[in-house]
Formats: C-alpha cells, structure tokens, sequence
C-alpha cells in the first residue's frame, strides 16, 4: 500500500470558477449531467451523482455585521437570513469590511467545491455485493466498471449522496480521486486546476497538519466560524479521505452534519433479523402443532 | 405529535441520495422473497407434520416465489447480463451478496422440493417416465430433504431483505432496522398462509389459516412499533403516499387476518381472507420503498436527528467499527 492521500478542500479560498468542475470532467471523460436551470444561485450544476464528481455550490447570506450579533438560527440557505449565523461572525480582526457599518447587516458570499469523500470506513464499498468498488493502494474508493452489475445498492447507502446509477448506462459512478492520474504520479484533474489552492492534494498526514493551521490561523483573523469537516478520524466513517474547512454549518453546504457508516449498525441488524426468523420458524411450528392436538 | 423541526439546508436538496430501485421490481421481489420463505416453511413443517396437501401447495408456492422473485431482482439491475456477478464472491459486509447466496440456496432447495413432490402427485406424467430409474427412486427422498432443508434458508429468505435495506443511510429504514425483520417475517407468514388457504382444499388448510391469523398480527405488531419509537424519522410511514400505502395495508392485513380466523366455515370467506392479506402484503413493501424514498428526499430527516446529535454531545463514533470491508 502507498501513503495514503486526499483532499483538503479549503472553501473559504474557493472563488466558485468551477474550474475543478470542467477538469474533472475533461479529464475523466464524465458525461453531461443534464443541463437544468435551478433557479436557485450561481450553482447550475445541483449536487454530485453518476456524472458530477466536482460540484460547487454557492451560498449567498446577509449575516449580522460587527457589533449586530444575533443568535444563530434555523434558516434555509438562499433566504438571505439576518441571523444565519452565530454571533461575532463577521468580527474581523482589524475590523476591516469595506463599506459594512456596525449595525447593519453584510452580504457574504460561501463557495464550495464538494467532492466523494473516500471515506475510511465507506458504506458504498460495505454493501457493494459485487466487489465491483475496491480499495485502492492509495486507500482511496473506487468503482470498476468492469465489475459494477448496477444493483443499485451503493447508491442509498452513501450517508453523504456521492455515488449515482447512471440510468442509460446501468452502472455506478463516483470520483475516483483520479485513479488513473495517481498511478502516474500525477495529482487529480480537480486539484491541478485549482487557481486558488482551495483544493489541495497530498499525503493526508501533510494535509490534516496544514488544515488545522490554516484553522488556527482564521480564528486568529476573527474568522471563529472557520472548522474542520471530515478531519477526525474517530467520526461516523472514520475520518474522510477528503475532507473540507467550512465557513458555517455543513448542512447549508448541503453536506450532513454528522454522518455514519450504515454497516457499523450491521451486526445489531442481523441480530434483529435471527430473532424475527426464529419467531417465525416458532409460529409455523406452532400452527401445525394445534392442528395436530 | 412531533413538533415542526427546524433546520438548515442547501436550497432544500436532499442530503442523501434516495434508493433507485424501481417499482414494481423492488416491492415485487420483498413481496415474492417473503412469500416463498414463508411457504417452504410451511411445506417443511407440513412435511414433518404429514399435511401432504398443504405440503404440496407449500412447495409449488416456494419454488414460483423463488423463481419469479430472482426474475424480478435480475431486471432491476442496471446491467442484467451481469447478474452472476452477485456470486463472484461471498461478502458478509453485504446484506445484498449474503442475500443473493441465501436466495441461491434457497430457489434451488425449493426447485428440488417442489420437482419431487410434482412427481410423486403425477407419477404417471411423460416427464417422470423418461427420468432414469436412479433418479426417479432418490428424487422422493431427495425432495422431502430439501423441504425441510428450507426451514432453514426459508426464514432467512423472509427476513434478509430488511437487513438489505436497513443497512442504507436512509432514515426511515436505518432506525427502523429493529422492527422491519419482524414485519417482513409477520408479512411473509401471512402472505404464504394467504396463498396455502388460497390453493388447499378448506378441510387440509387449518395450519394455513393459523399461520396467517398469527403472521398478520405480527406484521400489525410491527408495524404499530414502528410509527411510535421512530417519531420525526417515522413521519414517511405515516403521512403522505407512503402513508397512504402503510395505512392501506394495514386495515387489509387486520381485515384478512381476522377474516382468517373464521375462514374455514366457507369457501367465500377464504377467498376474501386470502386476497386481503395478499394485497396487505404488497401494499407492506411498496409503503416500505416509498417511504424510504420519502424519508431520503427530504433533507430534514437526514440533518434534524444528526443536528440533535451533535447537539446534545453524542457524537456519531466508528473509533471501533463492527463491520467494514475489506
């Protein structure tokens, strides 16, 4: 096995060109994923399946500036809340937001490139009865198309929606961190075409070290509501092959806020299943019992 | 009741992807898996307990179920060609390829009961003249075997299915994955003791009625449990078309497997009796499908219980995972 590598997905560099969107597909030959209009933001796009690897999404919010705090709530991402977010938010540590005056609220803008987490304990490869998705020696997660018979399972078993069933073809889909590019020594489509860095490629050691000083030093900005997502390795699925810094709750990403490998829970299922199978073998028994006298 | 939840999303998207399974093919197979476990349960224990009538509609019943269950998983796949995939290798991470051995074994098994006991109804049949004589004299004997072989791969056949779909991130199905082997497994009892009341004379058909009456409380039972310990992440099972659906099946269930209790008396009420639970049962497993798919639509059952998670301290943890691959 090779070190291990992924992704630091630094979104509060990300200016939304969508480069890493275009790469990814050029380089791995991905299919149009429909060309639909959501009406919803700068994001066209929607979210990652069968054809997008690469998705970025975008995050228009007016949150309380300097001094106008409120506490944080509930709201749906788009609706321009005034209190999306926690108090302090915008405290910059110069105070320095051109043109924001303390008391009124001021646009930000949060832009983010999601991708498949190679989770390292992944459902999608648990429950893929084929053997079709494997564990490369990168420790990353990837399908062969080859192998994949389209059963489907992978797809609702994913606790972030990565993996899709592409329906003219039959088969599943997902990032595969480049695979192909890897093995050349090269890094993916997605991180080389990166203007900004904000999608970084490395050992993932490097990377969890660079992640938290880049944290450290935000916070250290003002900027509290910089955290880590998918960095901890004692989380749902054992920390993520790439993981992100984001700038609010992960669920206005559109990403769960802590997700878990559905197989954890297995052992406990078959557990409940070999009581329901001896109960109904004890109920047969019992019908033909009665009838016997 | 649940009070209305807050949370945040991206644009209302849902977080998960919801199961791509179609239907019919989907809810069919739950359906005809547990039929078929049910009934080679029943052909088993009919075998033991000398019913040879309802024995023999037991073994037709878990062979067809078998059969036209593995016809309907095959054309679900996105690649049908490559259904022998399944059996590449065996993988206990996968509830699916555990399933597909299980059904292996048990279509088989089922197959072989049902040809032995066509035979011994038929002996005179063109078929079992041209048989060689060897296989002609094991085949009772070898049939009566795998009868009672699939008390055993029976129940499991009834009951995998819902570890197969627990074991997704689906909400509505992960927390449920409790009580959904006990509703399959009540389901499967009442499907199969529908179809043996069905298509056994009245007087041969007692165990049939018992197992239904007893499989379709089970199936209320479970389902009952499963509206109550679920709260918000129970909520597809009740309202909407999925609710729609569950309500459905259970006023059939509880109608059938009333009307099974005093389903000796005519041949009528039998009638009645088994199509009731027959359609209790479909209408079981579409519910199920379409709550799931429900339940993965809609981000708030995929954000609102992680949320209170993280918020009341109880953090999701796999610092030692009881299952992963390889």
């Amino acid at each position: 096995m090779a070190e291990r590598v992924g992704f630091f997905t630094d979104t509060s560099i990300c200016i939304g060109c969508k480069a890493c969107e275009v790469a990814c597909k050029e380089w791995n030959d991905v299919p149009d994923d429909g060309f639909v209009f959501r009406a919803t933001s700068y994001d066209n796009t929607g979210g990652l399946g069968a054809s997008t690897w690469r998705h970025v999404a975008f995050i228009e919010q007016r949150v309380p500036a300097p001094g106008n705090g409120g506490p944080g709530g509930p709201s749906g991402a788009g609706e321009l809340p005034a209190d999306s977010v926690g108090p302090g938010v915008e405290t910059g540590a110069d105070g320095e937001r051109p043109g924001a005056v303390v008391g009124e609220p001021v646009d930000r803008w949060l832009m983010a490139s999601d991708v498949c987490k190679h989770c390292t304990h992944a459902a999608c490869l648990d429950v893929c009865p084929t053997g079709a998705l494997f564990r490369t020696e990168f420790h990353t997660v990837v399908v062969q198309a080859d192998v994949c018979n389209g059963c489907g399972y992978c797809v609702p078993a994913c606790p972030y929606g990565v993996i899709g069933r592409r329906e003219d073809d039959g088969r599943a889909f997902k990032c595969t961190m480049c695979y192909d590019r890897l093995r050349g020594g090269l890094e993916p489509a997605c991180a080389k075409a990166c203007p900004t860095d904000s999608i970084q490629f490395g050992p993932l050691d490097e990377l969890l070290e660079r992640a938290e000083r880049r944290v450290t030093d935000l916070h250290g900005q003002g900027r509290t509501e910089a955290r880590l997502y998918g960095a901890d390795p004692n989380d749902g699925v054992g920390g993520d092959g790439a993981f992100f810094l984001l700038m609010d709750d992960p669920e206005v990403y559109g990403l769960p806020p802590d997700p878990v490998v559905t197989t954890r829970d297995l052992p406990a299922m078959w557990g409940w299943a070999a009581g329901a199978a001896l109960s109904m073998a004890g109920v047969m028994a019992a019908a033909f019992l009665r009838r016997r006298r | 009741m649940v009070p209305e939840a807050e949370f945040r999303s991206y644009y209302g998207q849902p977080v998960i992807k919801a199961p791509v399974w179609h239907v019919p093919h989907m809810p069919l197979y739950l359906y005809l898996g547990g039929l078929s476990g049910g009934a080679s349960l029943m052909s088993a224990a009919a075998r033991l307990a000398g019913h040879d009538r309802l024995g023999l509609t037991a073994r037709v019943t878990a062979a067809a179920g078998a059969t036209l269950g593995a016809g309907f998983l095959v054309a679900e796949l996105g690649r049908p060609e490559r259904f022998l995939n399944m059996l590449r290798i065996f993988k206990p991470t996968s509830p699916m390829s555990v399933g597909s051995w299980i059904l292996a074994a048990h279509s088989g098994l089922s197959a072989l009961a049902t040809a032995s006991a066509v035979m011994s109804a038929a002996p005179a049949s063109a078929v079992a003249a041209r048989l060689p004589r060897r296989v002609a004299a094991a085949l009772p004997a070898a049939g009566d075997a795998a009868a009672v072989a699939t008390a055993l791969t029976g129940p499991l056949m009834a009951t995998y299915t819902a570890v197969l779909v627990a074991d997704t991130a689906v909400p509505a199905w992960h927390e449920a994955h409790r009580e959904l082997p006990f509703l399959f497994a009540g389901s499967a009892l009442a499907s199969a003791g529908a179809m043996g009341m069905l298509a056994t004379p009245r007087a041969q058909a007692g165990p049939a009625r018992v197992a239904a009456a007893a499989g379709a409380a089970v199936e209320l039972a479970a389902g009952a449990v499963i509206e109550r310990r679920l709260g918000l992440v129970g909520e597809p099972y009740r309202e909407g078309r999925s609710g729609r659906l569950m309500r459905a099946a259970r006023a059939l269930t509880a109608g059938g497997g009333l009307l099974a209790t005093v389903a000796g008396r005519s041949r009528a009420l039998t009638a009645l009796s088994g199509l009731a639970l027959t359609a209790g049962a479909l209408c079981t497993r579409f519910g199920v499908l379409e709550a799931g798919r429900a339940s993965a639509a809609d981000p708030k059952y995929t954000v609102v219980p992680q949320r209170q998670r993280l918020e009341s301290g109880d953090r999701a943890s796999t610092a030692a995972p009881a299952r992963s691959w390889p």
